[in-house]
């Protein structure tokens, strides 16, 4: 297993209007090994989507550098890292752009760090497989190739937002919350349908979850964040052996009190 | 006579529909105002008459002119972009900078066009008119199948995004920054384009022909969308064509109405303001079915 992504020292401060310095991450050293799919738990302000907008260049850092397979990344923009890693939002409104049908949006995602040049789409010829891709999730989507993707349904563009963030396999996937928003039911089908698709493509991921059951559910490794710092990282062996009574307790003892 | 206003309507409408498609692309694609309009518009005029009366073809003329537009478009992107100042100041700044640069160009305020080759002169032998209507269907038809064309390219496509969900795009790898520059540069050409097209129907250009023109654009715009509803790209852009003729038909019922022309430009304001009120008049009173499909945002 070699190093995919490597922190050293991440740190974000923000000052606030009465000039203190709030430290959003804390010095985060952290290693995610090629293949990993890793579970992140933490409370509300402990650092996890900063940590995540610091991966992808949303947010820019104050300190500290970012490796992507041995480069240093740290003043890459956005738009160039988003060629290795993709991402899928919370809101199923920001993961697709809603006045294009589903179609377009999985062309565009096809794009994902290619240049985009003036050479036609060609949209009718990758339908069949757009179709067939859409057809593996089972919620319908296939019969909506043409629709705009702002009339489908939370849990349908959702799991469009998955498909465009896993179709041109990206070196990293970060899933912030993403089952989130939608009703327990077609949550559970995400999550389900999320985690075979990274088994299937071997992808390394990392996943921001408020759910305890899911962060022991499924991946290999687990950490919890505080306060901007990384406070607990189980590996596989450890994960396994983790109970969700055990969890709970830990984060009683240590007041973490996420919302379950 | 009556037949011949209207037949002069259909041509202003024709040719302002031009403006209406360049608007377009910043209003409702990128989802901005964008208010250089109002300085590459007489730009365009300014351009093309100094061309055509130094000695320079219609045809090429108008190229410069495309040319200065979207030099003018490229000025407001970097503003906007670069120098992250808030798009509507941007093109403000850049909208009253023009009025300089557009004195420098033809040394005077107003530059006549009189005893010079016109684009119109292709189509000399018709009557009054009619040689502006077929000039400017031609010019429309190129301008919608190019811009079809490139909406349709991967490079469109990327554009379409930028303006449709711009955190999406950046996170796919699409560089918004320049997409938005990009839009504005076509914007702008296409609009001092309309500008040329204007400046030689009148005979002349002038350096304040730029006030009020983004009305009339958005008017054009407002006015084909409340009519038809949702659709397509391709039939958005004619609906442009169409809301623009509309317009100057309305403007010439208002005239015909015996209202004085010296105060047009609060009429055109009154057509813009209702068009533009119009989904919300609607959804206040539930007349849904009685306008149309309306608008979707």
């Amino acid at each position: 297993m070699s190093a995919l992504l490597e922190l050293k020292q991440l740190t974000k401060i923000i000052s606030n209007q009465a000039d203190e310095d709030n430290k959003i991450l804390d010095s985060v050293d952290f290693t995610l090994n090629e293949g990993e799919f890793v579970t992140v738990l933490g409370g509300n302000g402990a650092g996890k989507s900063t940590l995540f907008n610091s991966i992808t260049g949303s947010t820019e850092t104050t300190g500290g550098t970012v490796q992507l397979n041995g480069k240093n990344i740290t003043n890459w923009k956005e738009e160039k890292r988003a060629g290795y890693i993709s991402r899928v939002f919370q809101d199923p409104k920001m993961g697709t752009a809603p006045r294009m049908t589903v179609a377009e949006n999985l062309f565009l995602a096809q794009l994902r760090g290619k240049k985009k040049t003036l050479k036609p789409r060609g949209l009718k010829k990758q339908k069949a497989g757009y179709q067939e891709l859409c057809a593996s999730i089972g919620n319908g989507l296939e019969r909506h190739i043409d629709t705009p993707a702002g009339q489908l349904s939370g849990g349908q563009r959702q799991s469009l937002s998955l498909l465009m963030a896993t179709m041109s396999r990206p070196e990293l996937l970060l899933l912030d919350e993403h089952t989130a928003a939608l009703d327990p039911k077609t949550s559970k089908r995400l999550m389900q349908l999320t985690d075979e698709l990274i088994k299937e493509q071997r992808l390394t991921c990392m996943m921001i979850t408020h759910q305890m059951e899911d962060a022991l559910v499924y991946g290999n490794r687990l950490i919890v964040m505080k306060d901007g710092e990384i406070t607990l990282d189980l590996n596989q062996q450890e994960k396994d052996q983790m109970t969700l009574k055990d969890l709970l307790k830990l984060f009683e003892e240590d007041k973490l009190t996420p919302t379950i | 006579m009556f037949i011949s206003l209207i037949i002069s309507a259909i041509a202003d409408g024709l040719i302002w529909a031009v403006l209406g498609i360049g608007l377009y692309l910043t209003y409702r694609i990128l989802k901005f105002p964008d208010l250089t309009t109002e300085g590459s518009f007489p730009l365009g005029s300014a351009v093309a008459v100094t061309a055509i009366v130094s000695g320079v073809s219609p045809i090429l003329s108008m190229g410069l002119a495309v040319l200065a537009g979207m030099g003018a478009g490229l000025v407001t992107g970097l503003l906007y972009t670069k120098g992250k100042v808030p798009v509507i100041l941007a093109g403000i700044l850049v909208m009253t900078g023009l009025h300089s640069v557009i004195l420098f160009i033809m040394q005077r305020p107003n530059l006549s066009l009189l005893n010079h080759d016109r684009i119109y002169y292709f189509f000399q032998g018709l009557p009054d008119y009619y040689d502006v209507v077929f000039t400017g269907m031609i010019v429309l038809a190129l301008l919608i199948i190019l811009l079809l064309g490139f909406f349709y390219t991967r490079l469109g496509q990327a554009f379409i995004a930028t303006g449709d969900n711009e955190e999406m795009a950046r996170s796919l790898g699409i560089h918004t920054d320049k997409m938005k520059i990009l839009g504005l540069m076509i914007s702008n050409g296409i609009i001092a384009l309309a500008g040329s097209l204007v400046a030689q129907e009148l005979g002349y250009a002038d350096v304040n022909g730029g006030t009020g023109v983004i009305v009339i654009g958005l008017a054009s715009l407002i006015i084909g969308e409340v009519l038809f509803g949702n659709l397509k790209l391709g039939q958005r852009l004619g609906a442009v064509v169409i809301g623009s003729i509309l317009y100057q038909l309305l403007l010439l019922g208002v005239i015909q109405l015996g209202l004085d022309t010296t105060y047009i430009r609060i009429y055109s304001s009154v057509i813009l303001a209702i068009c533009l009120m119009i989904p919300q008049i609607r959804r206040s009173l539930n007349l849904g079915t009685l306008i149309g499909k309306g608008e979707k945002a």
